[in-house]
Order: C-alpha cells, then sequence, then structure tokens
C-alpha cells in the first residue's frame, strides 16, 4: 500500500515545514488519475500523525477529475480513469490533468 | 480573558492561520531519484528498474542474464523485497555483486532505499546495475529511483488483460517482456491483445517475447541491454 509511505510524506512535509504548530486543517490534492486512494490515505492518516503536531486535523482531500480530449471524435470529458474510453469508442484519448498530488494548505493554530 | 485588564473567563475560539504550502507529495522522492540519476551517469552504470507481480520471473531472467553475459558485461544486483535474502542469494550464486534491500511492511523501492543500496553495493564503471523491484503492480509505479529505463515483465499465466488493469505500470514502461512463453501451449493467452493493451498505456513500448527458462527471445534481450548501455547509462527521462 502506497499510500502509508505518501502520507507519511504528508505528515513529514507539514511537520517539517510548520516546525512546532499545532496543525488543525490540512488540505491535499489527490487527482482522481493519480493511483492514490483518498479512503486509504485517510485511513493511514490517523496512524501516521499520531503523537506528531498533526495529531487530530481534520484531513480534507480535494479530488479534480482528469480532463480527456478524444482524438477521434473531438468530445471532451471529465475522467477518474488513466486510459479512458470515448463514448464514440475510441481509446485514442489525451487526458491532461487528474494526476495531481499535492499538500495545498494546512491550518494552524 | 478581556485583553485590556485580565479579567473575565478565558476565551475560547483560538485564532488559526490559514498557509498555502503547495508541496508535491512525491518531490522528496524524486529530488533523491534526480541525485541518484545524476551519481549513475557520472559513474557511467546503466540502471534498469525491473517490475512484475510476484513471481513473473525477474530473480529467473537476472540469474539467466548474468550467467549469459557475465564476461561479456558487468553486471550488478539491488534485490527488493518486503522480507527474506532468498532472491540476493540465488543472484549471489551466480558471482555478481547484489545488495538485498528488505523493504518490511513496504510494498515498493523508493529513491532512499536505491541510494542506500548503491553505495553499499557500489557497482563499477560500465557496468549495468538491475534493480528488481518488490513484487508488485501497483505501488512500484509511483516511485522514480533514478533508473535510466523501466522493464515491466508479464508472464503469460497472468492474463493479457494486465496493462489496462495496472495502466500506471506499464504507462511509464520503456520495455515490456512477456514471459514464460514456454507455457503458451497450455494457457490461453492471446500476445497480440496483450501488446495492444500495453501501447494504449504507452504507445512507444517496446515488446519482447522471452522465456527465461528455455531460453526464447533472450538474444533481443540483451541486444536491447547493450544497445541502452551504449546509449543511455544515466541519462534516462524522469518517471514520475
Ligand atoms: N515455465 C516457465 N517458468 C518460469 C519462467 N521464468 C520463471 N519461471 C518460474 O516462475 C517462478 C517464479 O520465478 P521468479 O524468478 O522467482 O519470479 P520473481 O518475479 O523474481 O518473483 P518475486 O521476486 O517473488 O516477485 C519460478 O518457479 C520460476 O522457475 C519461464 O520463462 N517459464
Ligand atoms: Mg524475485
Ligand atoms: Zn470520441
Amino acid at each position: 500500500m502506497h499510500e502509508l509511505s505518501i502520507t507519511q510524506s504528508v505528515v513529514d512535509a507539514v511537520t517539517e515545514r510548520m516546525c512546532d504548530a499545532r496543525i488543525r486543517r490540512i488540505r491535499l490534492e489527490v487527482g482522481r488519475c493519480s493511483g492514490l486512494v483518498p479512503d486509504a490515505v485517510r485511513f493511514c492518516f490517523e496512524l501516521v500523525a499520531a503523537g506528531t503536531t498533526c495529531e487530530g486535523a481534520a484531513l480534507e482531500i480535494d479530488e479534480p477529475p482528469g480532463r480527456a480530449t478524444c482524438r477521434a471524435c473531438g468530445d471532451g470529458f471529465d475522467t477518474a480513469e488513466v486510459l479512458p474510453l470515448c463514448g464514440c469508442g475510441s481509446a485514442d484519448v489525451a487526458v491532461e490533468g487528474g494526476r495531481e498530488l499535492r499538500i495545498r494548505e494546512v491550518e494552524v493554530v | 480573558m478581556c485583553g485590556t485588564c485580565g479579567c473575565g473567563p478565558e476565551v475560547t475560539t483560538e485564532a488559526t492561520r490559514r498557509v498555502a504550502l503547495e508541496i508535491d507529495l512525491l518531490a522528496k522522492n524524486d529530488d533523491r531519484a534526480v541525485a541518484n540519476r545524476r551519481w549513475l551517469a557520472d559513474n557511467d552504470v546503466l540502471a534498469v528498474n525491473l517490475m512484475s507481480s510476484p513471481g513473473s520471473g525477474k530473480t529467473t531472467l537476472l540469474e539467466r542474464t548474468i550467467r549469459d553475459l557475465g564476461d561479456h558485461l558487468s553486471c550488478a544486483v539491488l534485490e527488493g523485497d518486503q522480507e527474506t535474502l532468498l532472491d540476493a542469494e540465488r543472484i549471489g550464486a551466480t558471482g555478481a555483486p547484489v545488495v538485498q534491500i528488505n523493504t518490511g511492511a513496504g510494498c515498493h523501492l523508493d529513491a532512499e532505499m536505491v541510494a542506500d543500496g548503491v553505495r553499499r553495493l557500489a557497482p563499477e564503471r560500465g557496468s549495468v546495475l538491475f534493480v528488481e523491484n518488490v513484487g508488485n503492480l501497483v505501488c512500484p509505479a509511483l516511485f522514480d529511483l533514478g533508473e535510466a529505463a523501466r522493464v515491466v515483465i508479464m508472464s503469460v499465466t497472468e492474463g493479457a488483460d494486465k496493462p489496462l488493469k495496472y495502466p500506471h505500470m506499464f504507462r511509464t514502461a520503456d520495455l515490456m517482456l512477456v514471459n514464460k512463453v514456454d507455457l503458451l501451449p497450455h494457457v490461453e493467452f492471446d500476445v497480440a491483445h496483450c501488446v495492444a493493451h500495453a501501447r494504449r498505456a504507452r504507445p512507444d513500448v517496446e515488446v519482447l517475447e522471452v522465456s527465461a527458462t528455455r531460453g526464447d527471445g533472450l538474444g533481443a534481450w540483451y541486444d536491447w541491454l547493450r544497445h541502452r548501455r551504449i546509449t543511455g547509462a544515466g541519462r534516462g527521462r524522469t518517471f514520475s
């Protein structure tokens, strides 16, 4: 489960950047095509945050979709798939975005 | 409390402030991978990241490759497994330098583990460093190790739809080896379908059909390695 090590890197980055400040809220961006499962991150977070300044912090996760454009018919649509199929049946689809893995902001006391 | 004279009850609403961070979650790994890639290039070591499901034949292929090429090409191996020294012992028996990295609960190698492994292994100039990742088609895909090339091994007993089910892994592969082709008469596996699926994930992926045990296709695999050795030690693209 790579969510465990990624969640560890969230807590590491936040505690490192915010020194001793008590963290109340963390806002992440986890794109729908990123390969990370938000629920697994939430599950790991409690575990990893225990005993750190992030303990008890609320974890908010934005999940932006990818934006697909079909090269066959020109149609555009939102997607959570890395390899989406267009409604027209074509698999020749370009996907932009949706792969974000970022700590957006934190709220501290 | 009253801010002027200190009278009254303590105020319970605490003031919070927001701080924008915009930190990429893979940044630390990626920075380390960049440093690895630089070291590998400076020391003329070609690093190949071998990934597959458990049991697709990574170690078998490495044993055979080292035995076949050993006199002509210097090989070293980093073995990633959750537990045991078994694969490192198999590689050690070929005479090649090997370091085992146990990831414990971790399901993938990361750039830091590889940096540590490379320090211990000290691969020689002009060599090929094989990194056998933990058997897993999901987690290793996200972690750039600093390698010059990614090789994904699929065996014909796994089903031809794997590239569609694990697109993250296949979209970064430079080469897909379809292994255990000696078993093709016994299983239902459409190689053409599998290749088509892989090319949806990565249109320009190279594909070789091999049998690590019977030897089919290994000449082409060795040519691929020699070609990469000449053209691109450590200069590869980044992967995340
Ligand atoms: N028939 C056949 N069997 C093979 C071939 N390559 C490997 N095997 C067998 O597949 C099994 C697993 O091979 P390994 O080389 O240990 O696989 P691996 O990918 O290193 O496995 P992990 O490190 O555990 O993920 C062994 O029993 C091998 O003998 C092949 O080309 N044909
Ligand atoms: Mg192995
Ligand atoms: Zn279309």
